[in-house]
């Protein structure tokens, strides 16, 4: 049985449709990513799959239970930013987790409880490489220890599912090369199914066990928002990859699939940016 | 040479810059009171330096006569406690309604529109009501303050509420907070330095309505005594008064930026 199910999802905002039928089945500690033009709904998606936002037609399963309409513990999310609390030291942001689980009325653990619950963080912390850093305030990390914190404070729950949003995409290159490590490394570790959503289709190859594109098939220039994106490539990729990069051209075949994706995502990036800001920004619905 | 808005400025020269409009405030006062002391020693109008000074020793140092206080800190301290109470009073509400108000839609569809409406009530228009409800003591002078800046700091604490980003709302609720457990760990603990924010902003309205709490009924205070002393002309009160409460109000703010400081590390507005 599939672990994440979307059966005929569609997503619409007021009379505008984001995404079209979306028919997808994730197993069990798969990692996929998802790449795409602005505004063809691979955010959406992946608000369906936080709870932030709600499908419009269809279903969205999983473990097959419906998916819930608001965010819980059995999907722990990383943003681009803001994703720690600024007024916890980088140790209290990730106990916090725990506390909200094990004391209902204060949310704030004690004594041993405490300590216990400190242990467990500390050793996270060890994981993602912050456990020196465990006393400061996230003000005082680079945005690669905050993204690092910020997975910590999602791992300690221990997600049924990860969520990333663009997680990499304010970082350095040479930062994001380390960050790619930790995440697979984890991802290895902990087993746990990630999605991840990238601009950076060279990243979307290299880390993925799935590749999804999201794109617009149709395209009236007439009437520029009266199709919805969907899925237009689902690949499966090439574990013995990780390592380089799909750009290098290690697999011929993915070689060629990047160039076609990278060819058609970039042309519906054109299409949009030559429509005007009518598309996607006007409404909300971020990239 | 640079334009006009790319200019910078030593630090010695700022500091000249910053001192000069006070040398010259002083210095045009200076020669106006002697200029009218010369013609009439008399004169109550503008009273020397000298005359202030000795005015404000002795209020600061010698009973009074007739009640055996001494004026300046019996006044003091019986402003800066309606002042506090009022002040305190109002930032334990604006708390509690500004933070259910921004988190909780229920709560903000109810009474959003109320505190909007009762914050374009003029709280001075609403002094003789509490007068006759609340009599000529010391609670119509306390409730004025709290009616006074009340609404604006709810108001305030609600937008900044709303201001938190997205991320956060859903990071606390994917790592299992309920709605209270988000108010109190996520919420509550980054309004704090931005309630002393607002309070700051809010001290001089505080400081209004108190004076003029004080300046209708009262019988000590620092508004009643430049109200009370203003019948016989006594600049030379009145003056080093005013001086006295710049000077409060400025310690007073300086106080509260010093706490956000110490007590909140983390906190860095924008």
């Amino acid at each position: 049985m599939s672990f994440i199910e979307f059966k005929k999802v569609s997503k619409t905002y007021g009379d505008q449709p984001v995404l079209d039928n979306i028919n997808l089945s994730v197993k069990k500690g798969e990692f996929v990513t998802m790449v795409g033009a602005s505004g063809c709904g691979k955010s959406t998606f992946l608000k369906m799959l936080s709870g932030q936002e709600s499908a419009s037609k269809g279903q969205c399963l999983l473990d097959g239970q419906p998916l819930t309409d608001e965010p819980s513990v059995d999907r722990g999310i990383v943003f681009q930013k803001y994703s720690v609390f600024p007024h916890l030291s980088v140790l209290d942001n990730v106990i916090l987790g725990l506390e909200f689980a094990q004391s209902k009325l204060l949310a704030r653990l004690f004594g041993k409880a405490r300590a216990q619950a400190k242990e467990k963080a500390m050793n996270l912390l060890q994981r993602v490489g912050l456990h020196s850093a465990a006393n400061k305030y996230p003000h005082e990390l680079s945005g690669g220890m905050q993204q690092r914190l910020a997975i910590a404070q999602a791992l300690i729950k221990e997600p049924k599912i990860l969520l990333l949003d663009e997680p990499f995409g304010a970082l350095d290159p040479g930062i994001r090369a380390d960050m790619h490590q930790l995440i697979l490394d984890l991802w290895q570790q902990t087993g746990t199914t990630i999605f991840m959503v990238t601009h950076d289709i060279g990243e979307g190859f290299y880390l993925g066990s799935r590749l999804l594109v999201f794109d617009k098939i149709r395209h009236d220039p007439m009437a520029p928002n009266a199709w919805g994106a969907t899925i237009t490539y689902d690949l499966k990729l090439n574990q013995a990859n990780h390592g380089q990069l799909a750009k290098s051209g290690d697999s011929a075949q993915e070689h060629s699939l990047y160039n076609d994706i990278q060819h058609s995502v970039h042309a519906t990036a054109r299409v949009q940016d030559e429509a005007g800001p009518s598309i996607g920004i006007s409404t909300g619905v971020g990239a | 040479m640079r334009r006009l808005i790319n200019q910078r400025i030593s630090r010695p020269l700022a500091f000249f810059l910053g001192a000069l409009p006070f040398i010259i405030a002083i210095l045009l006062y200076m020669a106006a009171s002697t200029e009218r002391l010369s013609d009439n020693p008399n004169d109550k109008l503008l009273p020397a330096f000298s005359t202030m000074g000795d005015t404000l020793l002795r209020m600061a140092t010698e009973e009074n006569k007739r009640s055996g206080d001494i004026l300046l800190w019996v006044d003091t301290l019986a402003s800066l406690e309606r002042l506090a109470m009022g002040v305190g009073i109002s930032a334990t509400i604006a708390l509690l309604f500004g933070l259910t108000l921004g988190a909780l839609p229920l709560l903000r569809a109810n009474l959003s529109p109320f505190t909007t409406a009762i914050s374009m009530v003029p709280p001075m228009a609403l002094l003789p009501v509490l007068f006759i409800v609340f009599g000529l003591g010391e609670v119509s002078k306390v409730v004025l303050i709290v009616i006074g800046i009340t609404p604006y700091l709810i108001r305030e604490l609600q937008s900044r509420v709303s201001e938190l980003p997205t991320e956060q709302w859903i990071k606390a609720q994917t790592l299992g907070a309920n709605s209270w457990q988000l108010m109190l760990r996520m919420v509550l603990p980054q309004m704090l330095p931005r309630l002393v924010d607002a309070l700051r902003l809010s001290m001089g309205a505080a400081w209004l309505f108190l004076i003029a709490a004080e300046a209708i009924a009262s019988t000590e205070g620092l508004g009643y005594r430049i109200f009370l002393v203003r019948r016989y002309m006594a600049m030379d009160v009145i003056l080093p008064y005013v001086v006295w409460i710049s000077l409060l109000a400025i310690i007073s703010d300086q106080l509260l930026k010093q706490l956000n400081r110490k007590l909140f590390p983390w906190y860095q507005p924008q």
